[in-house]
């Protein structure tokens, strides 16, 4: 019923373990140096870290809009490239989201509850299982607005939704607060959702348009330079507005920040 | 119940947005602030998330052991003295009422707020049958002058400017289209609509929860429109659908604290009367309706849709509903409760709503009934595309998208070829409005000239997979 979903993988962590990188499609294609941070920042801790050439996508973009047939064979692929590690990490909130509380149609087999329960975000990987408490190769003198993705609030639980009552958390600020030099700026609507919301970003293109458009008002009034984000799929569409709105924002995930680039 | 026509919200959204650039930042704007009054409240009640699992498991309980709660609510509603009638569907509501007025000889009626009339048609029903029907709460008064259905569940005329019910009431009752004043134009309503109390016959309320262990039920309004209706004409009618049953009056303590919380971050309504039997030297009849509940309480992936206590904070919280305004979801409901509800209506009609979401779940996170809401949402997108009514374009590029993602070779060459396409396309096609919706408002992100897997084979390759989990 709930709508949020801790990550649940019932092997403890060792080091040693295989990790799995999972690279999103679109930051394969679009955002390389997301990966290559994202690599380079959990090869820092030490990890022995894989990547599965065969990747391609996770199925989303069908899934989401209902069409679970034609997912299917995404998400077959899926559970085929990562089923032989311990822990699979991702830079990218609603990906892992997908795989986590969205591969249900499949048959639940052993490896696909073992490769659903063991697919973390990077951000909660980070701040839960390697629990790092500095990253004395980081500095980032900027004002930075923090976007924590839908997906990653209300699907994985890094940070507490306005709605919900109760103390308040926030893993990406957590990791972000320990980055020498870096500010966050506080926005008014930190987690209304900015309109990409995958297909529905073309679907329903008016309202995803207006709701990008509110979300880059709110940062640059408020005098961030930079948005960081765990999920680039948001950053993608929000930069697409700002630039053709013609506002000065740079957009960057929050792989880059802690891992003092690439930018 | 099939209709010949989907609705296409997003089509009417986009309406709204490039209408002016007053109504829909003011309609977002004001629906943060319910939201921001409505956090504020919640957070002061230090129980709230309790109150809420507290609430979604009397419903649950109620709507499971529903025979037996209408029964009992039966029994002692007519012990104490109210009529009550039984109406399968809509049609059978809006007899069941024309009937009772036809008894008595009654040809105005004044009404409040009431969702499940909406849904029965029951004004339109009515009025064809020479009853003039007034709406009495302020917000349904201007849309009904309007002839425009309720665009939220909550605030009916939210959608309007204050200056649009100056030109309305213009148009209608003859003020001054310049003076805008609320106060103003709220008391030239009352003067307008206090005679139509006076000769109406009878008074019809809905019910927000009607509690079976004593046959009252309760009407939660801030104008006190209902509870004069209820008083001053001899006759009151109360439309009630069969899931507002709760089982005990002490369950109303955890219902009214988090209803008008929840609906406009208020403590309480300014009224909430609880109605047990007629008063002395009236009568009171009670309409139970089903109209399609019955069915949905039989759909396992649909049925917690029956929680629903119309408080409206799903639309408030909706970033999408905010930014489209409830008319543009072409339905009774409107809002993240519209796009579920909706569909068990109509499939095809309202095959679109499930699309017009950012699947952000808010809607489920702020429900005070705990309602899945945007659990719900997805599982009508499956439903619409086996039922094949996803678009046409969309079906297509799925079929060919998700077997190029299966297929790790295919997916490699696609990429190869892409960055130069996207390179050397012309403008005119990568920028072209209606070929591309990405660009009517955004610039394209560029593609990299080298994958992340490009980089990964030339600096990482040697340990690009181990053989075993440990």
């Amino acid at each position: 019923m709930a709508t949020q979903t801790e990550a649940t993988n019932p092997v403890p962590f060792s080091q040693g373990m295989k990790i799995g990188l999972f690279i999103p499609c679109y930051i394969d294609l679009i955002y390389p140096e997301v990966g290559i941070a994202t690599l380079e920042l959990l090869e820092r801790f030490g990890l022995d870290v894989g990547f599965p050439l065969d990747q391609t996508c996770c199925g989303q973009p069908m899934s989401n809009s209902g069409d679970e047939v034609n997912a299917a064979a995404a998400e077959r692929l899926f559970i085929e490239n990562f089923k032989t590690y311990d822990y699979i990490v991702g830079p990218a909130g609603s990906c892992v989201k997908q795989v986590r509380c969205h591969f249900d149609k499949l048959e639940q087999t052993e490896d696909v509850r073992h490769v659903r329960q063991g697919t973390y975000e990077l951000v909660e990987f980070l701040h839960d299982i390697l629990k790092v408490d500095s990253f004395p190769w980081a500095e980032f003198q900027h004002p930075v607005a923090l976007h924590n993705s839908c997906s990653s609030i209300r699907g994985l639980g890094i940070a507490k939704p306005s709605e919900i009552m109760g103390p308040a958390f926030d893993k990406t600020a957590d990791l972000l607060s320990k980055v020498k030099g870096l500010v966050l700026v506080p926005v008014d609507r930190p987690d209304d959702c900015c309109g990409f919301g995958g297909t529905f970003c073309v679907t329903d293109e008016a309202v995803s348009a207006r709701m990008g458009l509110d979300k880059a008002h709110d940062h640059i009034r408020h005098g961030a330079e930079y948005v960081v984000s765990p999920d680039m799929s948001c950053l993608m569409h929000q930069q697409g507005i700002a630039r053709r709105a013609g506002l000065d924002l740079k957009y960057i995930h929050v792989a880059q920040v802690l891992n003092g680039g690439p930018f | 119940m099939g209709s010949a026509k989907q609705v296409d919200p997003a089509v009417a959204a986009e309406q709204f947005i490039i209408r002016d650039k007053v109504h829909e930042p003011m309609h977002d704007r004001f629906l943060w602030a319910v939201m921001q009054r409505r956090d504020r409240e919640a957070a002061a009640i230090p129980e709230w998330e309790e109150l809420r699992e507290i609430a979604s498991q009397i419903k649950e309980h109620t709507l499971t052991h529903l025979d037996r709660y209408l029964e009992e609510f039966e029994a002692n509603a007519t012990r104490r003295g109210a009529h009550v009638h039984w109406a399968v569907d809509a049609a059978g509501h809006n007899e069941a009422v024309h009937s009772i007025l036809r008894d008595h000889g009654v040809t105005e009626l004044i009404k409040s707020k009431s969702m499940l009339q909406e849904e029965c048609g029951m004004t339109p029903y009515l009025e064809h049958r020479g009853v003039k029907v007034t709406e009495s709460d302020l917000g349904e008064r201007i849309q009904q002058l309007d002839h425009q259905p309720p665009s939220h569940i909550v605030f009916p005329a939210i959608h309007k400017t204050r200056q649009d019910v100056a030109q309305l009431f213009a148009r209608t009752i003859g003020t001054d289209p310049n003076h805008d004043d609320p106060h103003f134009l709220t008391e030239e309503m009352r003067n307008n609509a206090r005679p139509r109390f006076l000769a109406a016959g009878a008074g019809m309320t809905g019910g927000n929860f009607a509690i079976a262990e004593t046959g009252t039920f309760v009407v939660c309004t801030n104008e006190g429109n209902a509870d004069i209706g209820a008083a001053v004409p001899p006759l009151h009618i109360a439309s009630i659908g069969i899931e507002k049953m709760i089982p005990r009056v002490e369950d109303m303590g955890v219902f009214l604290r988090l209803l008008a919380r929840s609906a406009e971050g208020a403590p309480l309504t300014q009224y909430s009367s609880h109605f047990t039997g007629p008063r002395k030297g009236g009568e009171l009849h009670i309409v139970l309706v089903d109209n399609g509940r019955s069915r949905r309480l039989g759909m396992l992936d649909f049925w917690h849709s029956l929680k629903c206590i119309r408080c409206g904070a799903c639309m408030n919280t909706c970033p999408v509903y905010r930014r489209s305004g409830g008319l543009a979801y072409g339905a009774t409901y409107s809002g993240p409760i519209g796009v579920i509800l909706d569909p068990t209506f109509d499939e095809f009609k309202y095959s679109e709503l499930p699309f017009h979401s950012s699947l952000c779940g808010s809607c489920s996170d702020v429900c005070p009934v705990k309602i899945d809401i945007s659990d719900q949402i997805l599982k009508w997108r499956r439903v619409m595309a086996q039922k094949g009514y996803l678009p046409f374009a969309k079906r297509v590029s799925f079929a060919v998208a998700g077997h190029v993602f299966g297929h790790p070779e295919e997916y490699h060459a696609v990429e190869k070829i892409a960055e130069p396409a996207v390179a050397h396309a012309p403008h005119f096609l990568l920028y072209n409005r209606s070929l591309n919706p990405w660009t009517r408002d955004r610039e394209l992100p560029q593609l990299a000239r080298q994958t992340f897997r490009e980089w990964y084979l030339a600096n990482r390759s040697t340990h690009a997979k181990p053989e075993h989990r440990s």
